[in-house]
């Protein structure tokens, strides 16, 4: 609870908002919304987000909450904003404020010249602040006598209550009540009763705080046409639909936040896309005890030739250490999603970071390498939920997508999803007509030169096709050897096929770069942080600033990233962990220009701003 | 389940293949051949590595009579283990067949994933004491809770032999060992624990009676689910003292039949008038196969799951040696059956056409999120 007792009556009016001269704020805010932990405060969210994003202005949703259940405080942004930007900002514009935990705290954050609708209702849930700041319009909104009285249902009043910051933003902002309608009617699948219900609260709060506020401050909305064509999605559902469209068929997981959401939506979309001509399902789920019998089931059935996944984050990776290790000498196919999260141990669960880097891919014990996808948007999340299927079986090896909880768990606008370009790569499998044409195989003989084996999938009938898979050292034809030259010979044909994946992996996973004729400055990065990056760079070119870009899709590196480093004189490599991860892998890859390599990280569990990135590339 | 009836014998292996450094079955001059067409070397895997008079050969050897006398098609059978001495065994039974050795007691997380994918294989396992009652204790009871058809054999000889001497979950209390010491904790019963875990097929052998394991073999092969075969496997190296439950002297002297039993596969046509009706008592497995137990020759009922339990606790208590099959429940579903993937295509096999829903899917549900 906050500290404060003795409550100040707001500010005078007289001195903030529009009455100051200030001219109108359109379309360039953030709002806040402090919730209780819950209390059902996503309907009302997500009907803000969606409200603007159906008026056509650009708008980022970000839940940014603790790791409780119930009742604690909770945070959700929202970015409108003309520019199209979509990185968080340091601090929200408008603060709505529905939990007194913490209010004095949200209350100070406001920006400057912000406002401050927050709930006056009588009792304890009454927000009681010191409103001393003469910058800030404040709003005081009976969200309980406004929303109550319409919700006849006492377990969905806190719904109700959240709807009323709803229609009296509307009405302070200038949201049309028909798109709130519209929003609602997509929040709820159409179903008309809910809508009703929590339109009639939008109204009643909407003509409340035409009656009662009077208007102090300069922000408002408009519509604009910035969103056609556009859909607005979380990088989980992406992330399960690529991998639906790349043929996966086997699931296994274990819950954790942020990752569950990816196998929520795997449970929810593999029913309706995924039945067989007559009807039976085309794929299995399966929630396992634990990250690691998880592990271990994918890779069963990479095994018996399905197409197999997971979807897991830090904790879970090191239960999975063993296996992805097993997995890659033993030549087994298998993708595993990470959606990171801050550690180490149980860090901040709710938070993000890119602190699994190195870990993933270094994971196992011995010399392992794996190959990591990374996501920056909603989109690559599906494009690579396809792709990951594809690589992982055309090099028989597991497959890291290092996507995290900003992308994954919050909504962003995205162009819609592609479907694949190209058909499902199966990879080097051996068919019944195959042996009898080649009279046996060696499993892991390099026949292309490329360090890819062939094999054959369990059930093959031809009496050769069998072979014994196994940890332990093993020579061409998947003998048990413990002879130091084919043990070297084995690891060298893997080192082989990593050099393949890197060159593969630069044609489909290519790095995504923008030279800056004239450029001396030069930024790298990969997923998440790439919004805040953008507006950085667009910001600071419009003062002058000559910055090139250069954003990594997949690990191992590219050897393009070199020819960029050399171009430039000095290269920040921007990413969120403590340890500048990806630094250290870019120093290794190109040690001669290690020096010309600087660690720009952050990890405060908030995704980047643009204004953090500007000032640590100017200083 | 299907049995293996192919329409015409499989072709043998053939001696001389190149590319192929591995030993492959040679035929005999004359061989006798089984419903399939395959002689018994066919069933053959490579020379063991584990020590002389090892019991776990033994039970290579008895699996290789049963797959071989039931004509179980080698294609369709996958050998898996975890690590340890008894997982190294897959290596030494069925080169036909594709095999698997995985991590230490993490083999039925494999098992799950490959014969979910492929419900038309057969998933023979074999694990040991250490590998399924310490490590891989979490991952054995789950497997049983999900019931994913497969035959688990525990090679169960109460010693850590790979490394060298130390106790395992399953040692005697009490037990004394050279470097290890003395065991001061109770020893795990594999059967109790499969029992209480939902396994519909629990059995107790012991290495050195090749009759009764191969019967128990065939019979696990008919189950619909997981079913566990704990076998007492003497370890001559490290625990074959004659005080040892676990040693072949033990087994010898104190080996107490809890049934007798006669098993007839499903494609075997009698009729159940061929029964002893008042003193049998006729099991019919999900396949159609059938156990015959001789209720005269012992007082226990092993579709009674109170009986069950209570004659594993009594043997614990007791230090009886009871072998045979002590619990079968042939009616739960197995997991492939609860997760309805199994169809005549199994998951892994289903052409790729069939793998990526339609771009007007796609199209679909972009227009959704607009």
């Amino acid at each position: 609870m906050s500290t404060v007792t003795e409550v100040t009556p707001p500010a005078q009016a007289e001195t903030s908002g529009a009455e100051a001269g200030r001219a109108a704020i359109i379309n360039d805010f953030s709002i806040v919304a402090c919730t209780k932990n819950g209390s059902g405060s996503q309907t009302a969210n997500l009907t803000i987000l969606r409200s603007f994003f159906k008026m056509g202005i650009p708008v980022v949703g970000k839940n940014l909450f603790p790791s409780n259940i119930q009742g604690r405080p909770t945070w959700y942004t929202i970015r409108a904003s003309k520019d199209g930007y979509v990185a968080r900002t340091d601090a929200a514009e408008i603060t709505i404020s529905l939990n007194p935990e913490g209010a004095q705290d949200d209350y100070n954050k406001t920006a400057p010249g912000g406002v401050f609708i927050y709930s006056e209702t009588g009792d304890r849930d009454s927000v009681k602040v010191d409103m001393h700041r003469k910058d800030v319009s404040h709003y005081p909104l009976p969200v309980k006598k406004i929303a109550d009285p319409l919700e006849k249902d006492a377990k969905l009043r806190t719904y109700g209550r959240n709807m009323a910051y709803v229609g009296a933003l509307a009405w302070l902002i200038d949201i049309d009540r028909s798109v709130i309608e519209a929003a609602l009617r997509y929040h709820f699948k159409g179903k008309d009763k809910p809508v009703q219900s929590n339109m009639a609260i939008v109204n009643a709060a909407y003509n409340w705080a035409a009656q009662n506020w009077t208007k102090t401050d300069p922000f408002r909305v408009e519509k604009m046409n910035a969103t056609e064509g556009l859909i607005v999605l979380d990088g989980n559902t992406a992330g399960a639909l690529g991998a639906i469209y790349g043929g996966v068929n086997f699931v296994a997981w274990y819950p954790i936040t942020p990752a569950t959401s990816l196998a929520d939506a795997l449970g929810d979309y593999l029913p309706i896309l995924r039945k067989s001509p007559d009807g039976k399902p085309t794929y299995s789920v399966i929630q396992s005890e634990d990250e690691l019998a998880a592990a271990g089931m994918i890779i069963g059935a990479g095994w018996a030739g399905a197409r197999s996944m997971t979807s897991t984050s830090g904790p879970g990776i090191s239960l999975m250490s063993e296996f992805t290790g097993y997995a890659y000498f033993a030549e087994i196919p298998c993708v595993i999603w990470d959606v990171t999260r801050m550690g180490p141990s149980t860090g901040l669960p709710t938070r993000v970071s890119q602190g699994d880097v190195l870990k993933a891919y270094y994971l196992g014990h011995g010399d392992t390498k794996n190959i990591c996808l990374l996501p920056s948007s909603v989109y690559e999340c599906f494009e690579m939920g396809w792709k990951a299927q594809d690589v992982a079986e055309k090099f028989q090896t597991p497959v890291f997508v290092l996507s995290d909880l900003d992308i994954g768990m919050n909504n962003w606008m995205s162009k819609p999803f592609d479907y694949p370009e190209t058909p499902l790569e199966r990879g080097k499998v051996l068919t019944e007509a195959d042996l009898e044409r080649l009279k046996g195989f060696a499993r892991y003989r390099d026949v292309d030169g490329d360090g890819v084996g062939y094999r054959t999938l369990p059930g093959n009938k031809h009496p050769f096709s069998a072979y014994f898979t196994r940890g332990s050292g093993h020579n061409e034809t998947a003998g048990l050897t413990e002879k130091s030259p084919e043990w070297v010979a084995n690891m060298n044909r893997l080192g082989r096929k990593f050099e393949s994946a890197r060159t593969h992996l630069a044609q489909i996973c290519a790095p995504v770069v923008d030279e800056v004729e004239g450029a001396e400055i030069a930024i790298i990065s990969f997923g998440s942080t790439d919004p805040a990056i953008v507006e950085a760079r667009s910001r600071l070119a419009k003062e002058g600033y000559k910055i090139s870009y250069l954003r990594i899709k997949a690990l191992p590196l590219a050897n393009e990233i070199k020819d960029f480093v050399a171009k430039h004189k000095h290269v920040h490599v921007i990413e969120m962990n403590h340890d500048a991860q990806m630094l250290q892998l870019l120093r290794l890859h190109m040690p001669d220009m290690a020096t010309k390599l600087h660690a720009c990280n952050l990890c405060d569990g908030l995704p980047l701003t643009a204004k953090w990135v500007s000032q640590a590339i100017l200083k | 389940m299907t049995t293996e009836t192919p329409t015409a014998p499989l072709p043998t292996a053939k001696a001389n293949i190149p590319n192929i450094n591995r030993p492959l079955p040679v035929k005999p001059a004359a061989p006798a051949v089984n419903r399939i067409g395959l002689a018994k070397p066919d069933y053959n895997g490579n020379e063991s590595t584990l020590c002389n008079g090892c019991g776990h050969d033994s039970i290579s050897a008895q699996i290789i009579s049963a797959m071989y006398e039931l004509g179980v098609n080698p294609n369709s059978m996958i050998k898996l283990s975890g690590i340890g001495c008894s997982s190294k065994s897959p290596a030494y039974f069925m080169n036909r067949s594709f095999g698997i050795n995985t991590l230490h007691g993490r083999m039925p997380s494999i098992a799950t994933g490959a014969l979910i994918t492929n419900h038309t294989l057969q998933g023979i396992g074999v694990s040991g004491d250490g590998d399924t009652g310490s490590i891989g204790f979490g991952q054995y009871k789950h497997l049983l809770r999900r019931n994913l058809r497969m035959i688990y054999i525990i090679e169960n000889n109460g010693v850590y032999g790979l490394t060298k001497g130390q106790f395992s979950a399953t040692s005697d209390q009490g037990a004394v060992l050279k470097h290890a010491g003395r065991n001061d904790y109770m020893p795990i019963d594999m059967c109790l624990e499969a029992i209480i875990s939902g396994c519909g097929f629990v059995a107790r052998s012991f290495s050195g009676n090749a009759k009764q394991v191969v019967s128990l073999l065939k019979m696990a092969y008919a189950h619909r689910g997981t079913a566990v075969l704990d076998i007492i496997s003497p370890c001559v190296t490290f625990n074959n003292k004659e005080d040892s439950t676990k040693s072949y002297d033990w087994g010898r002297n104190h080996d107490e039949r809890i049934n007798d039993f006669g098993f007839v596969p499903n494609y075997e046509e009698i009729t159940i008038d061929d029964f002893q009706e008042s003193e049998d008592k006729v099991v019919t497995m999900h396949d159609g196969s059938r156990i015959v137990l001789n209720k005269v020759s012992a007082g226990h009922d092993p579709t009674d799951i109170n009986a069950a339990i209570k004659l594993c606790m009594d043997a614990r208590e007791q230090k009886r040696f009871i072998t045979g099959l002590i619990y079968v429940n042939p009616n739960s579903p197995s997991l492939a059956e609860l997760e309805e993937v199994n169809n005549d295509v199994p998951l892994a096999h289903i052409p790729n056409e069939q793998l990526r829903p339609s771009k007007a899917s796609l199209d679909k549900l972009n227009a959704g999120w607009k």
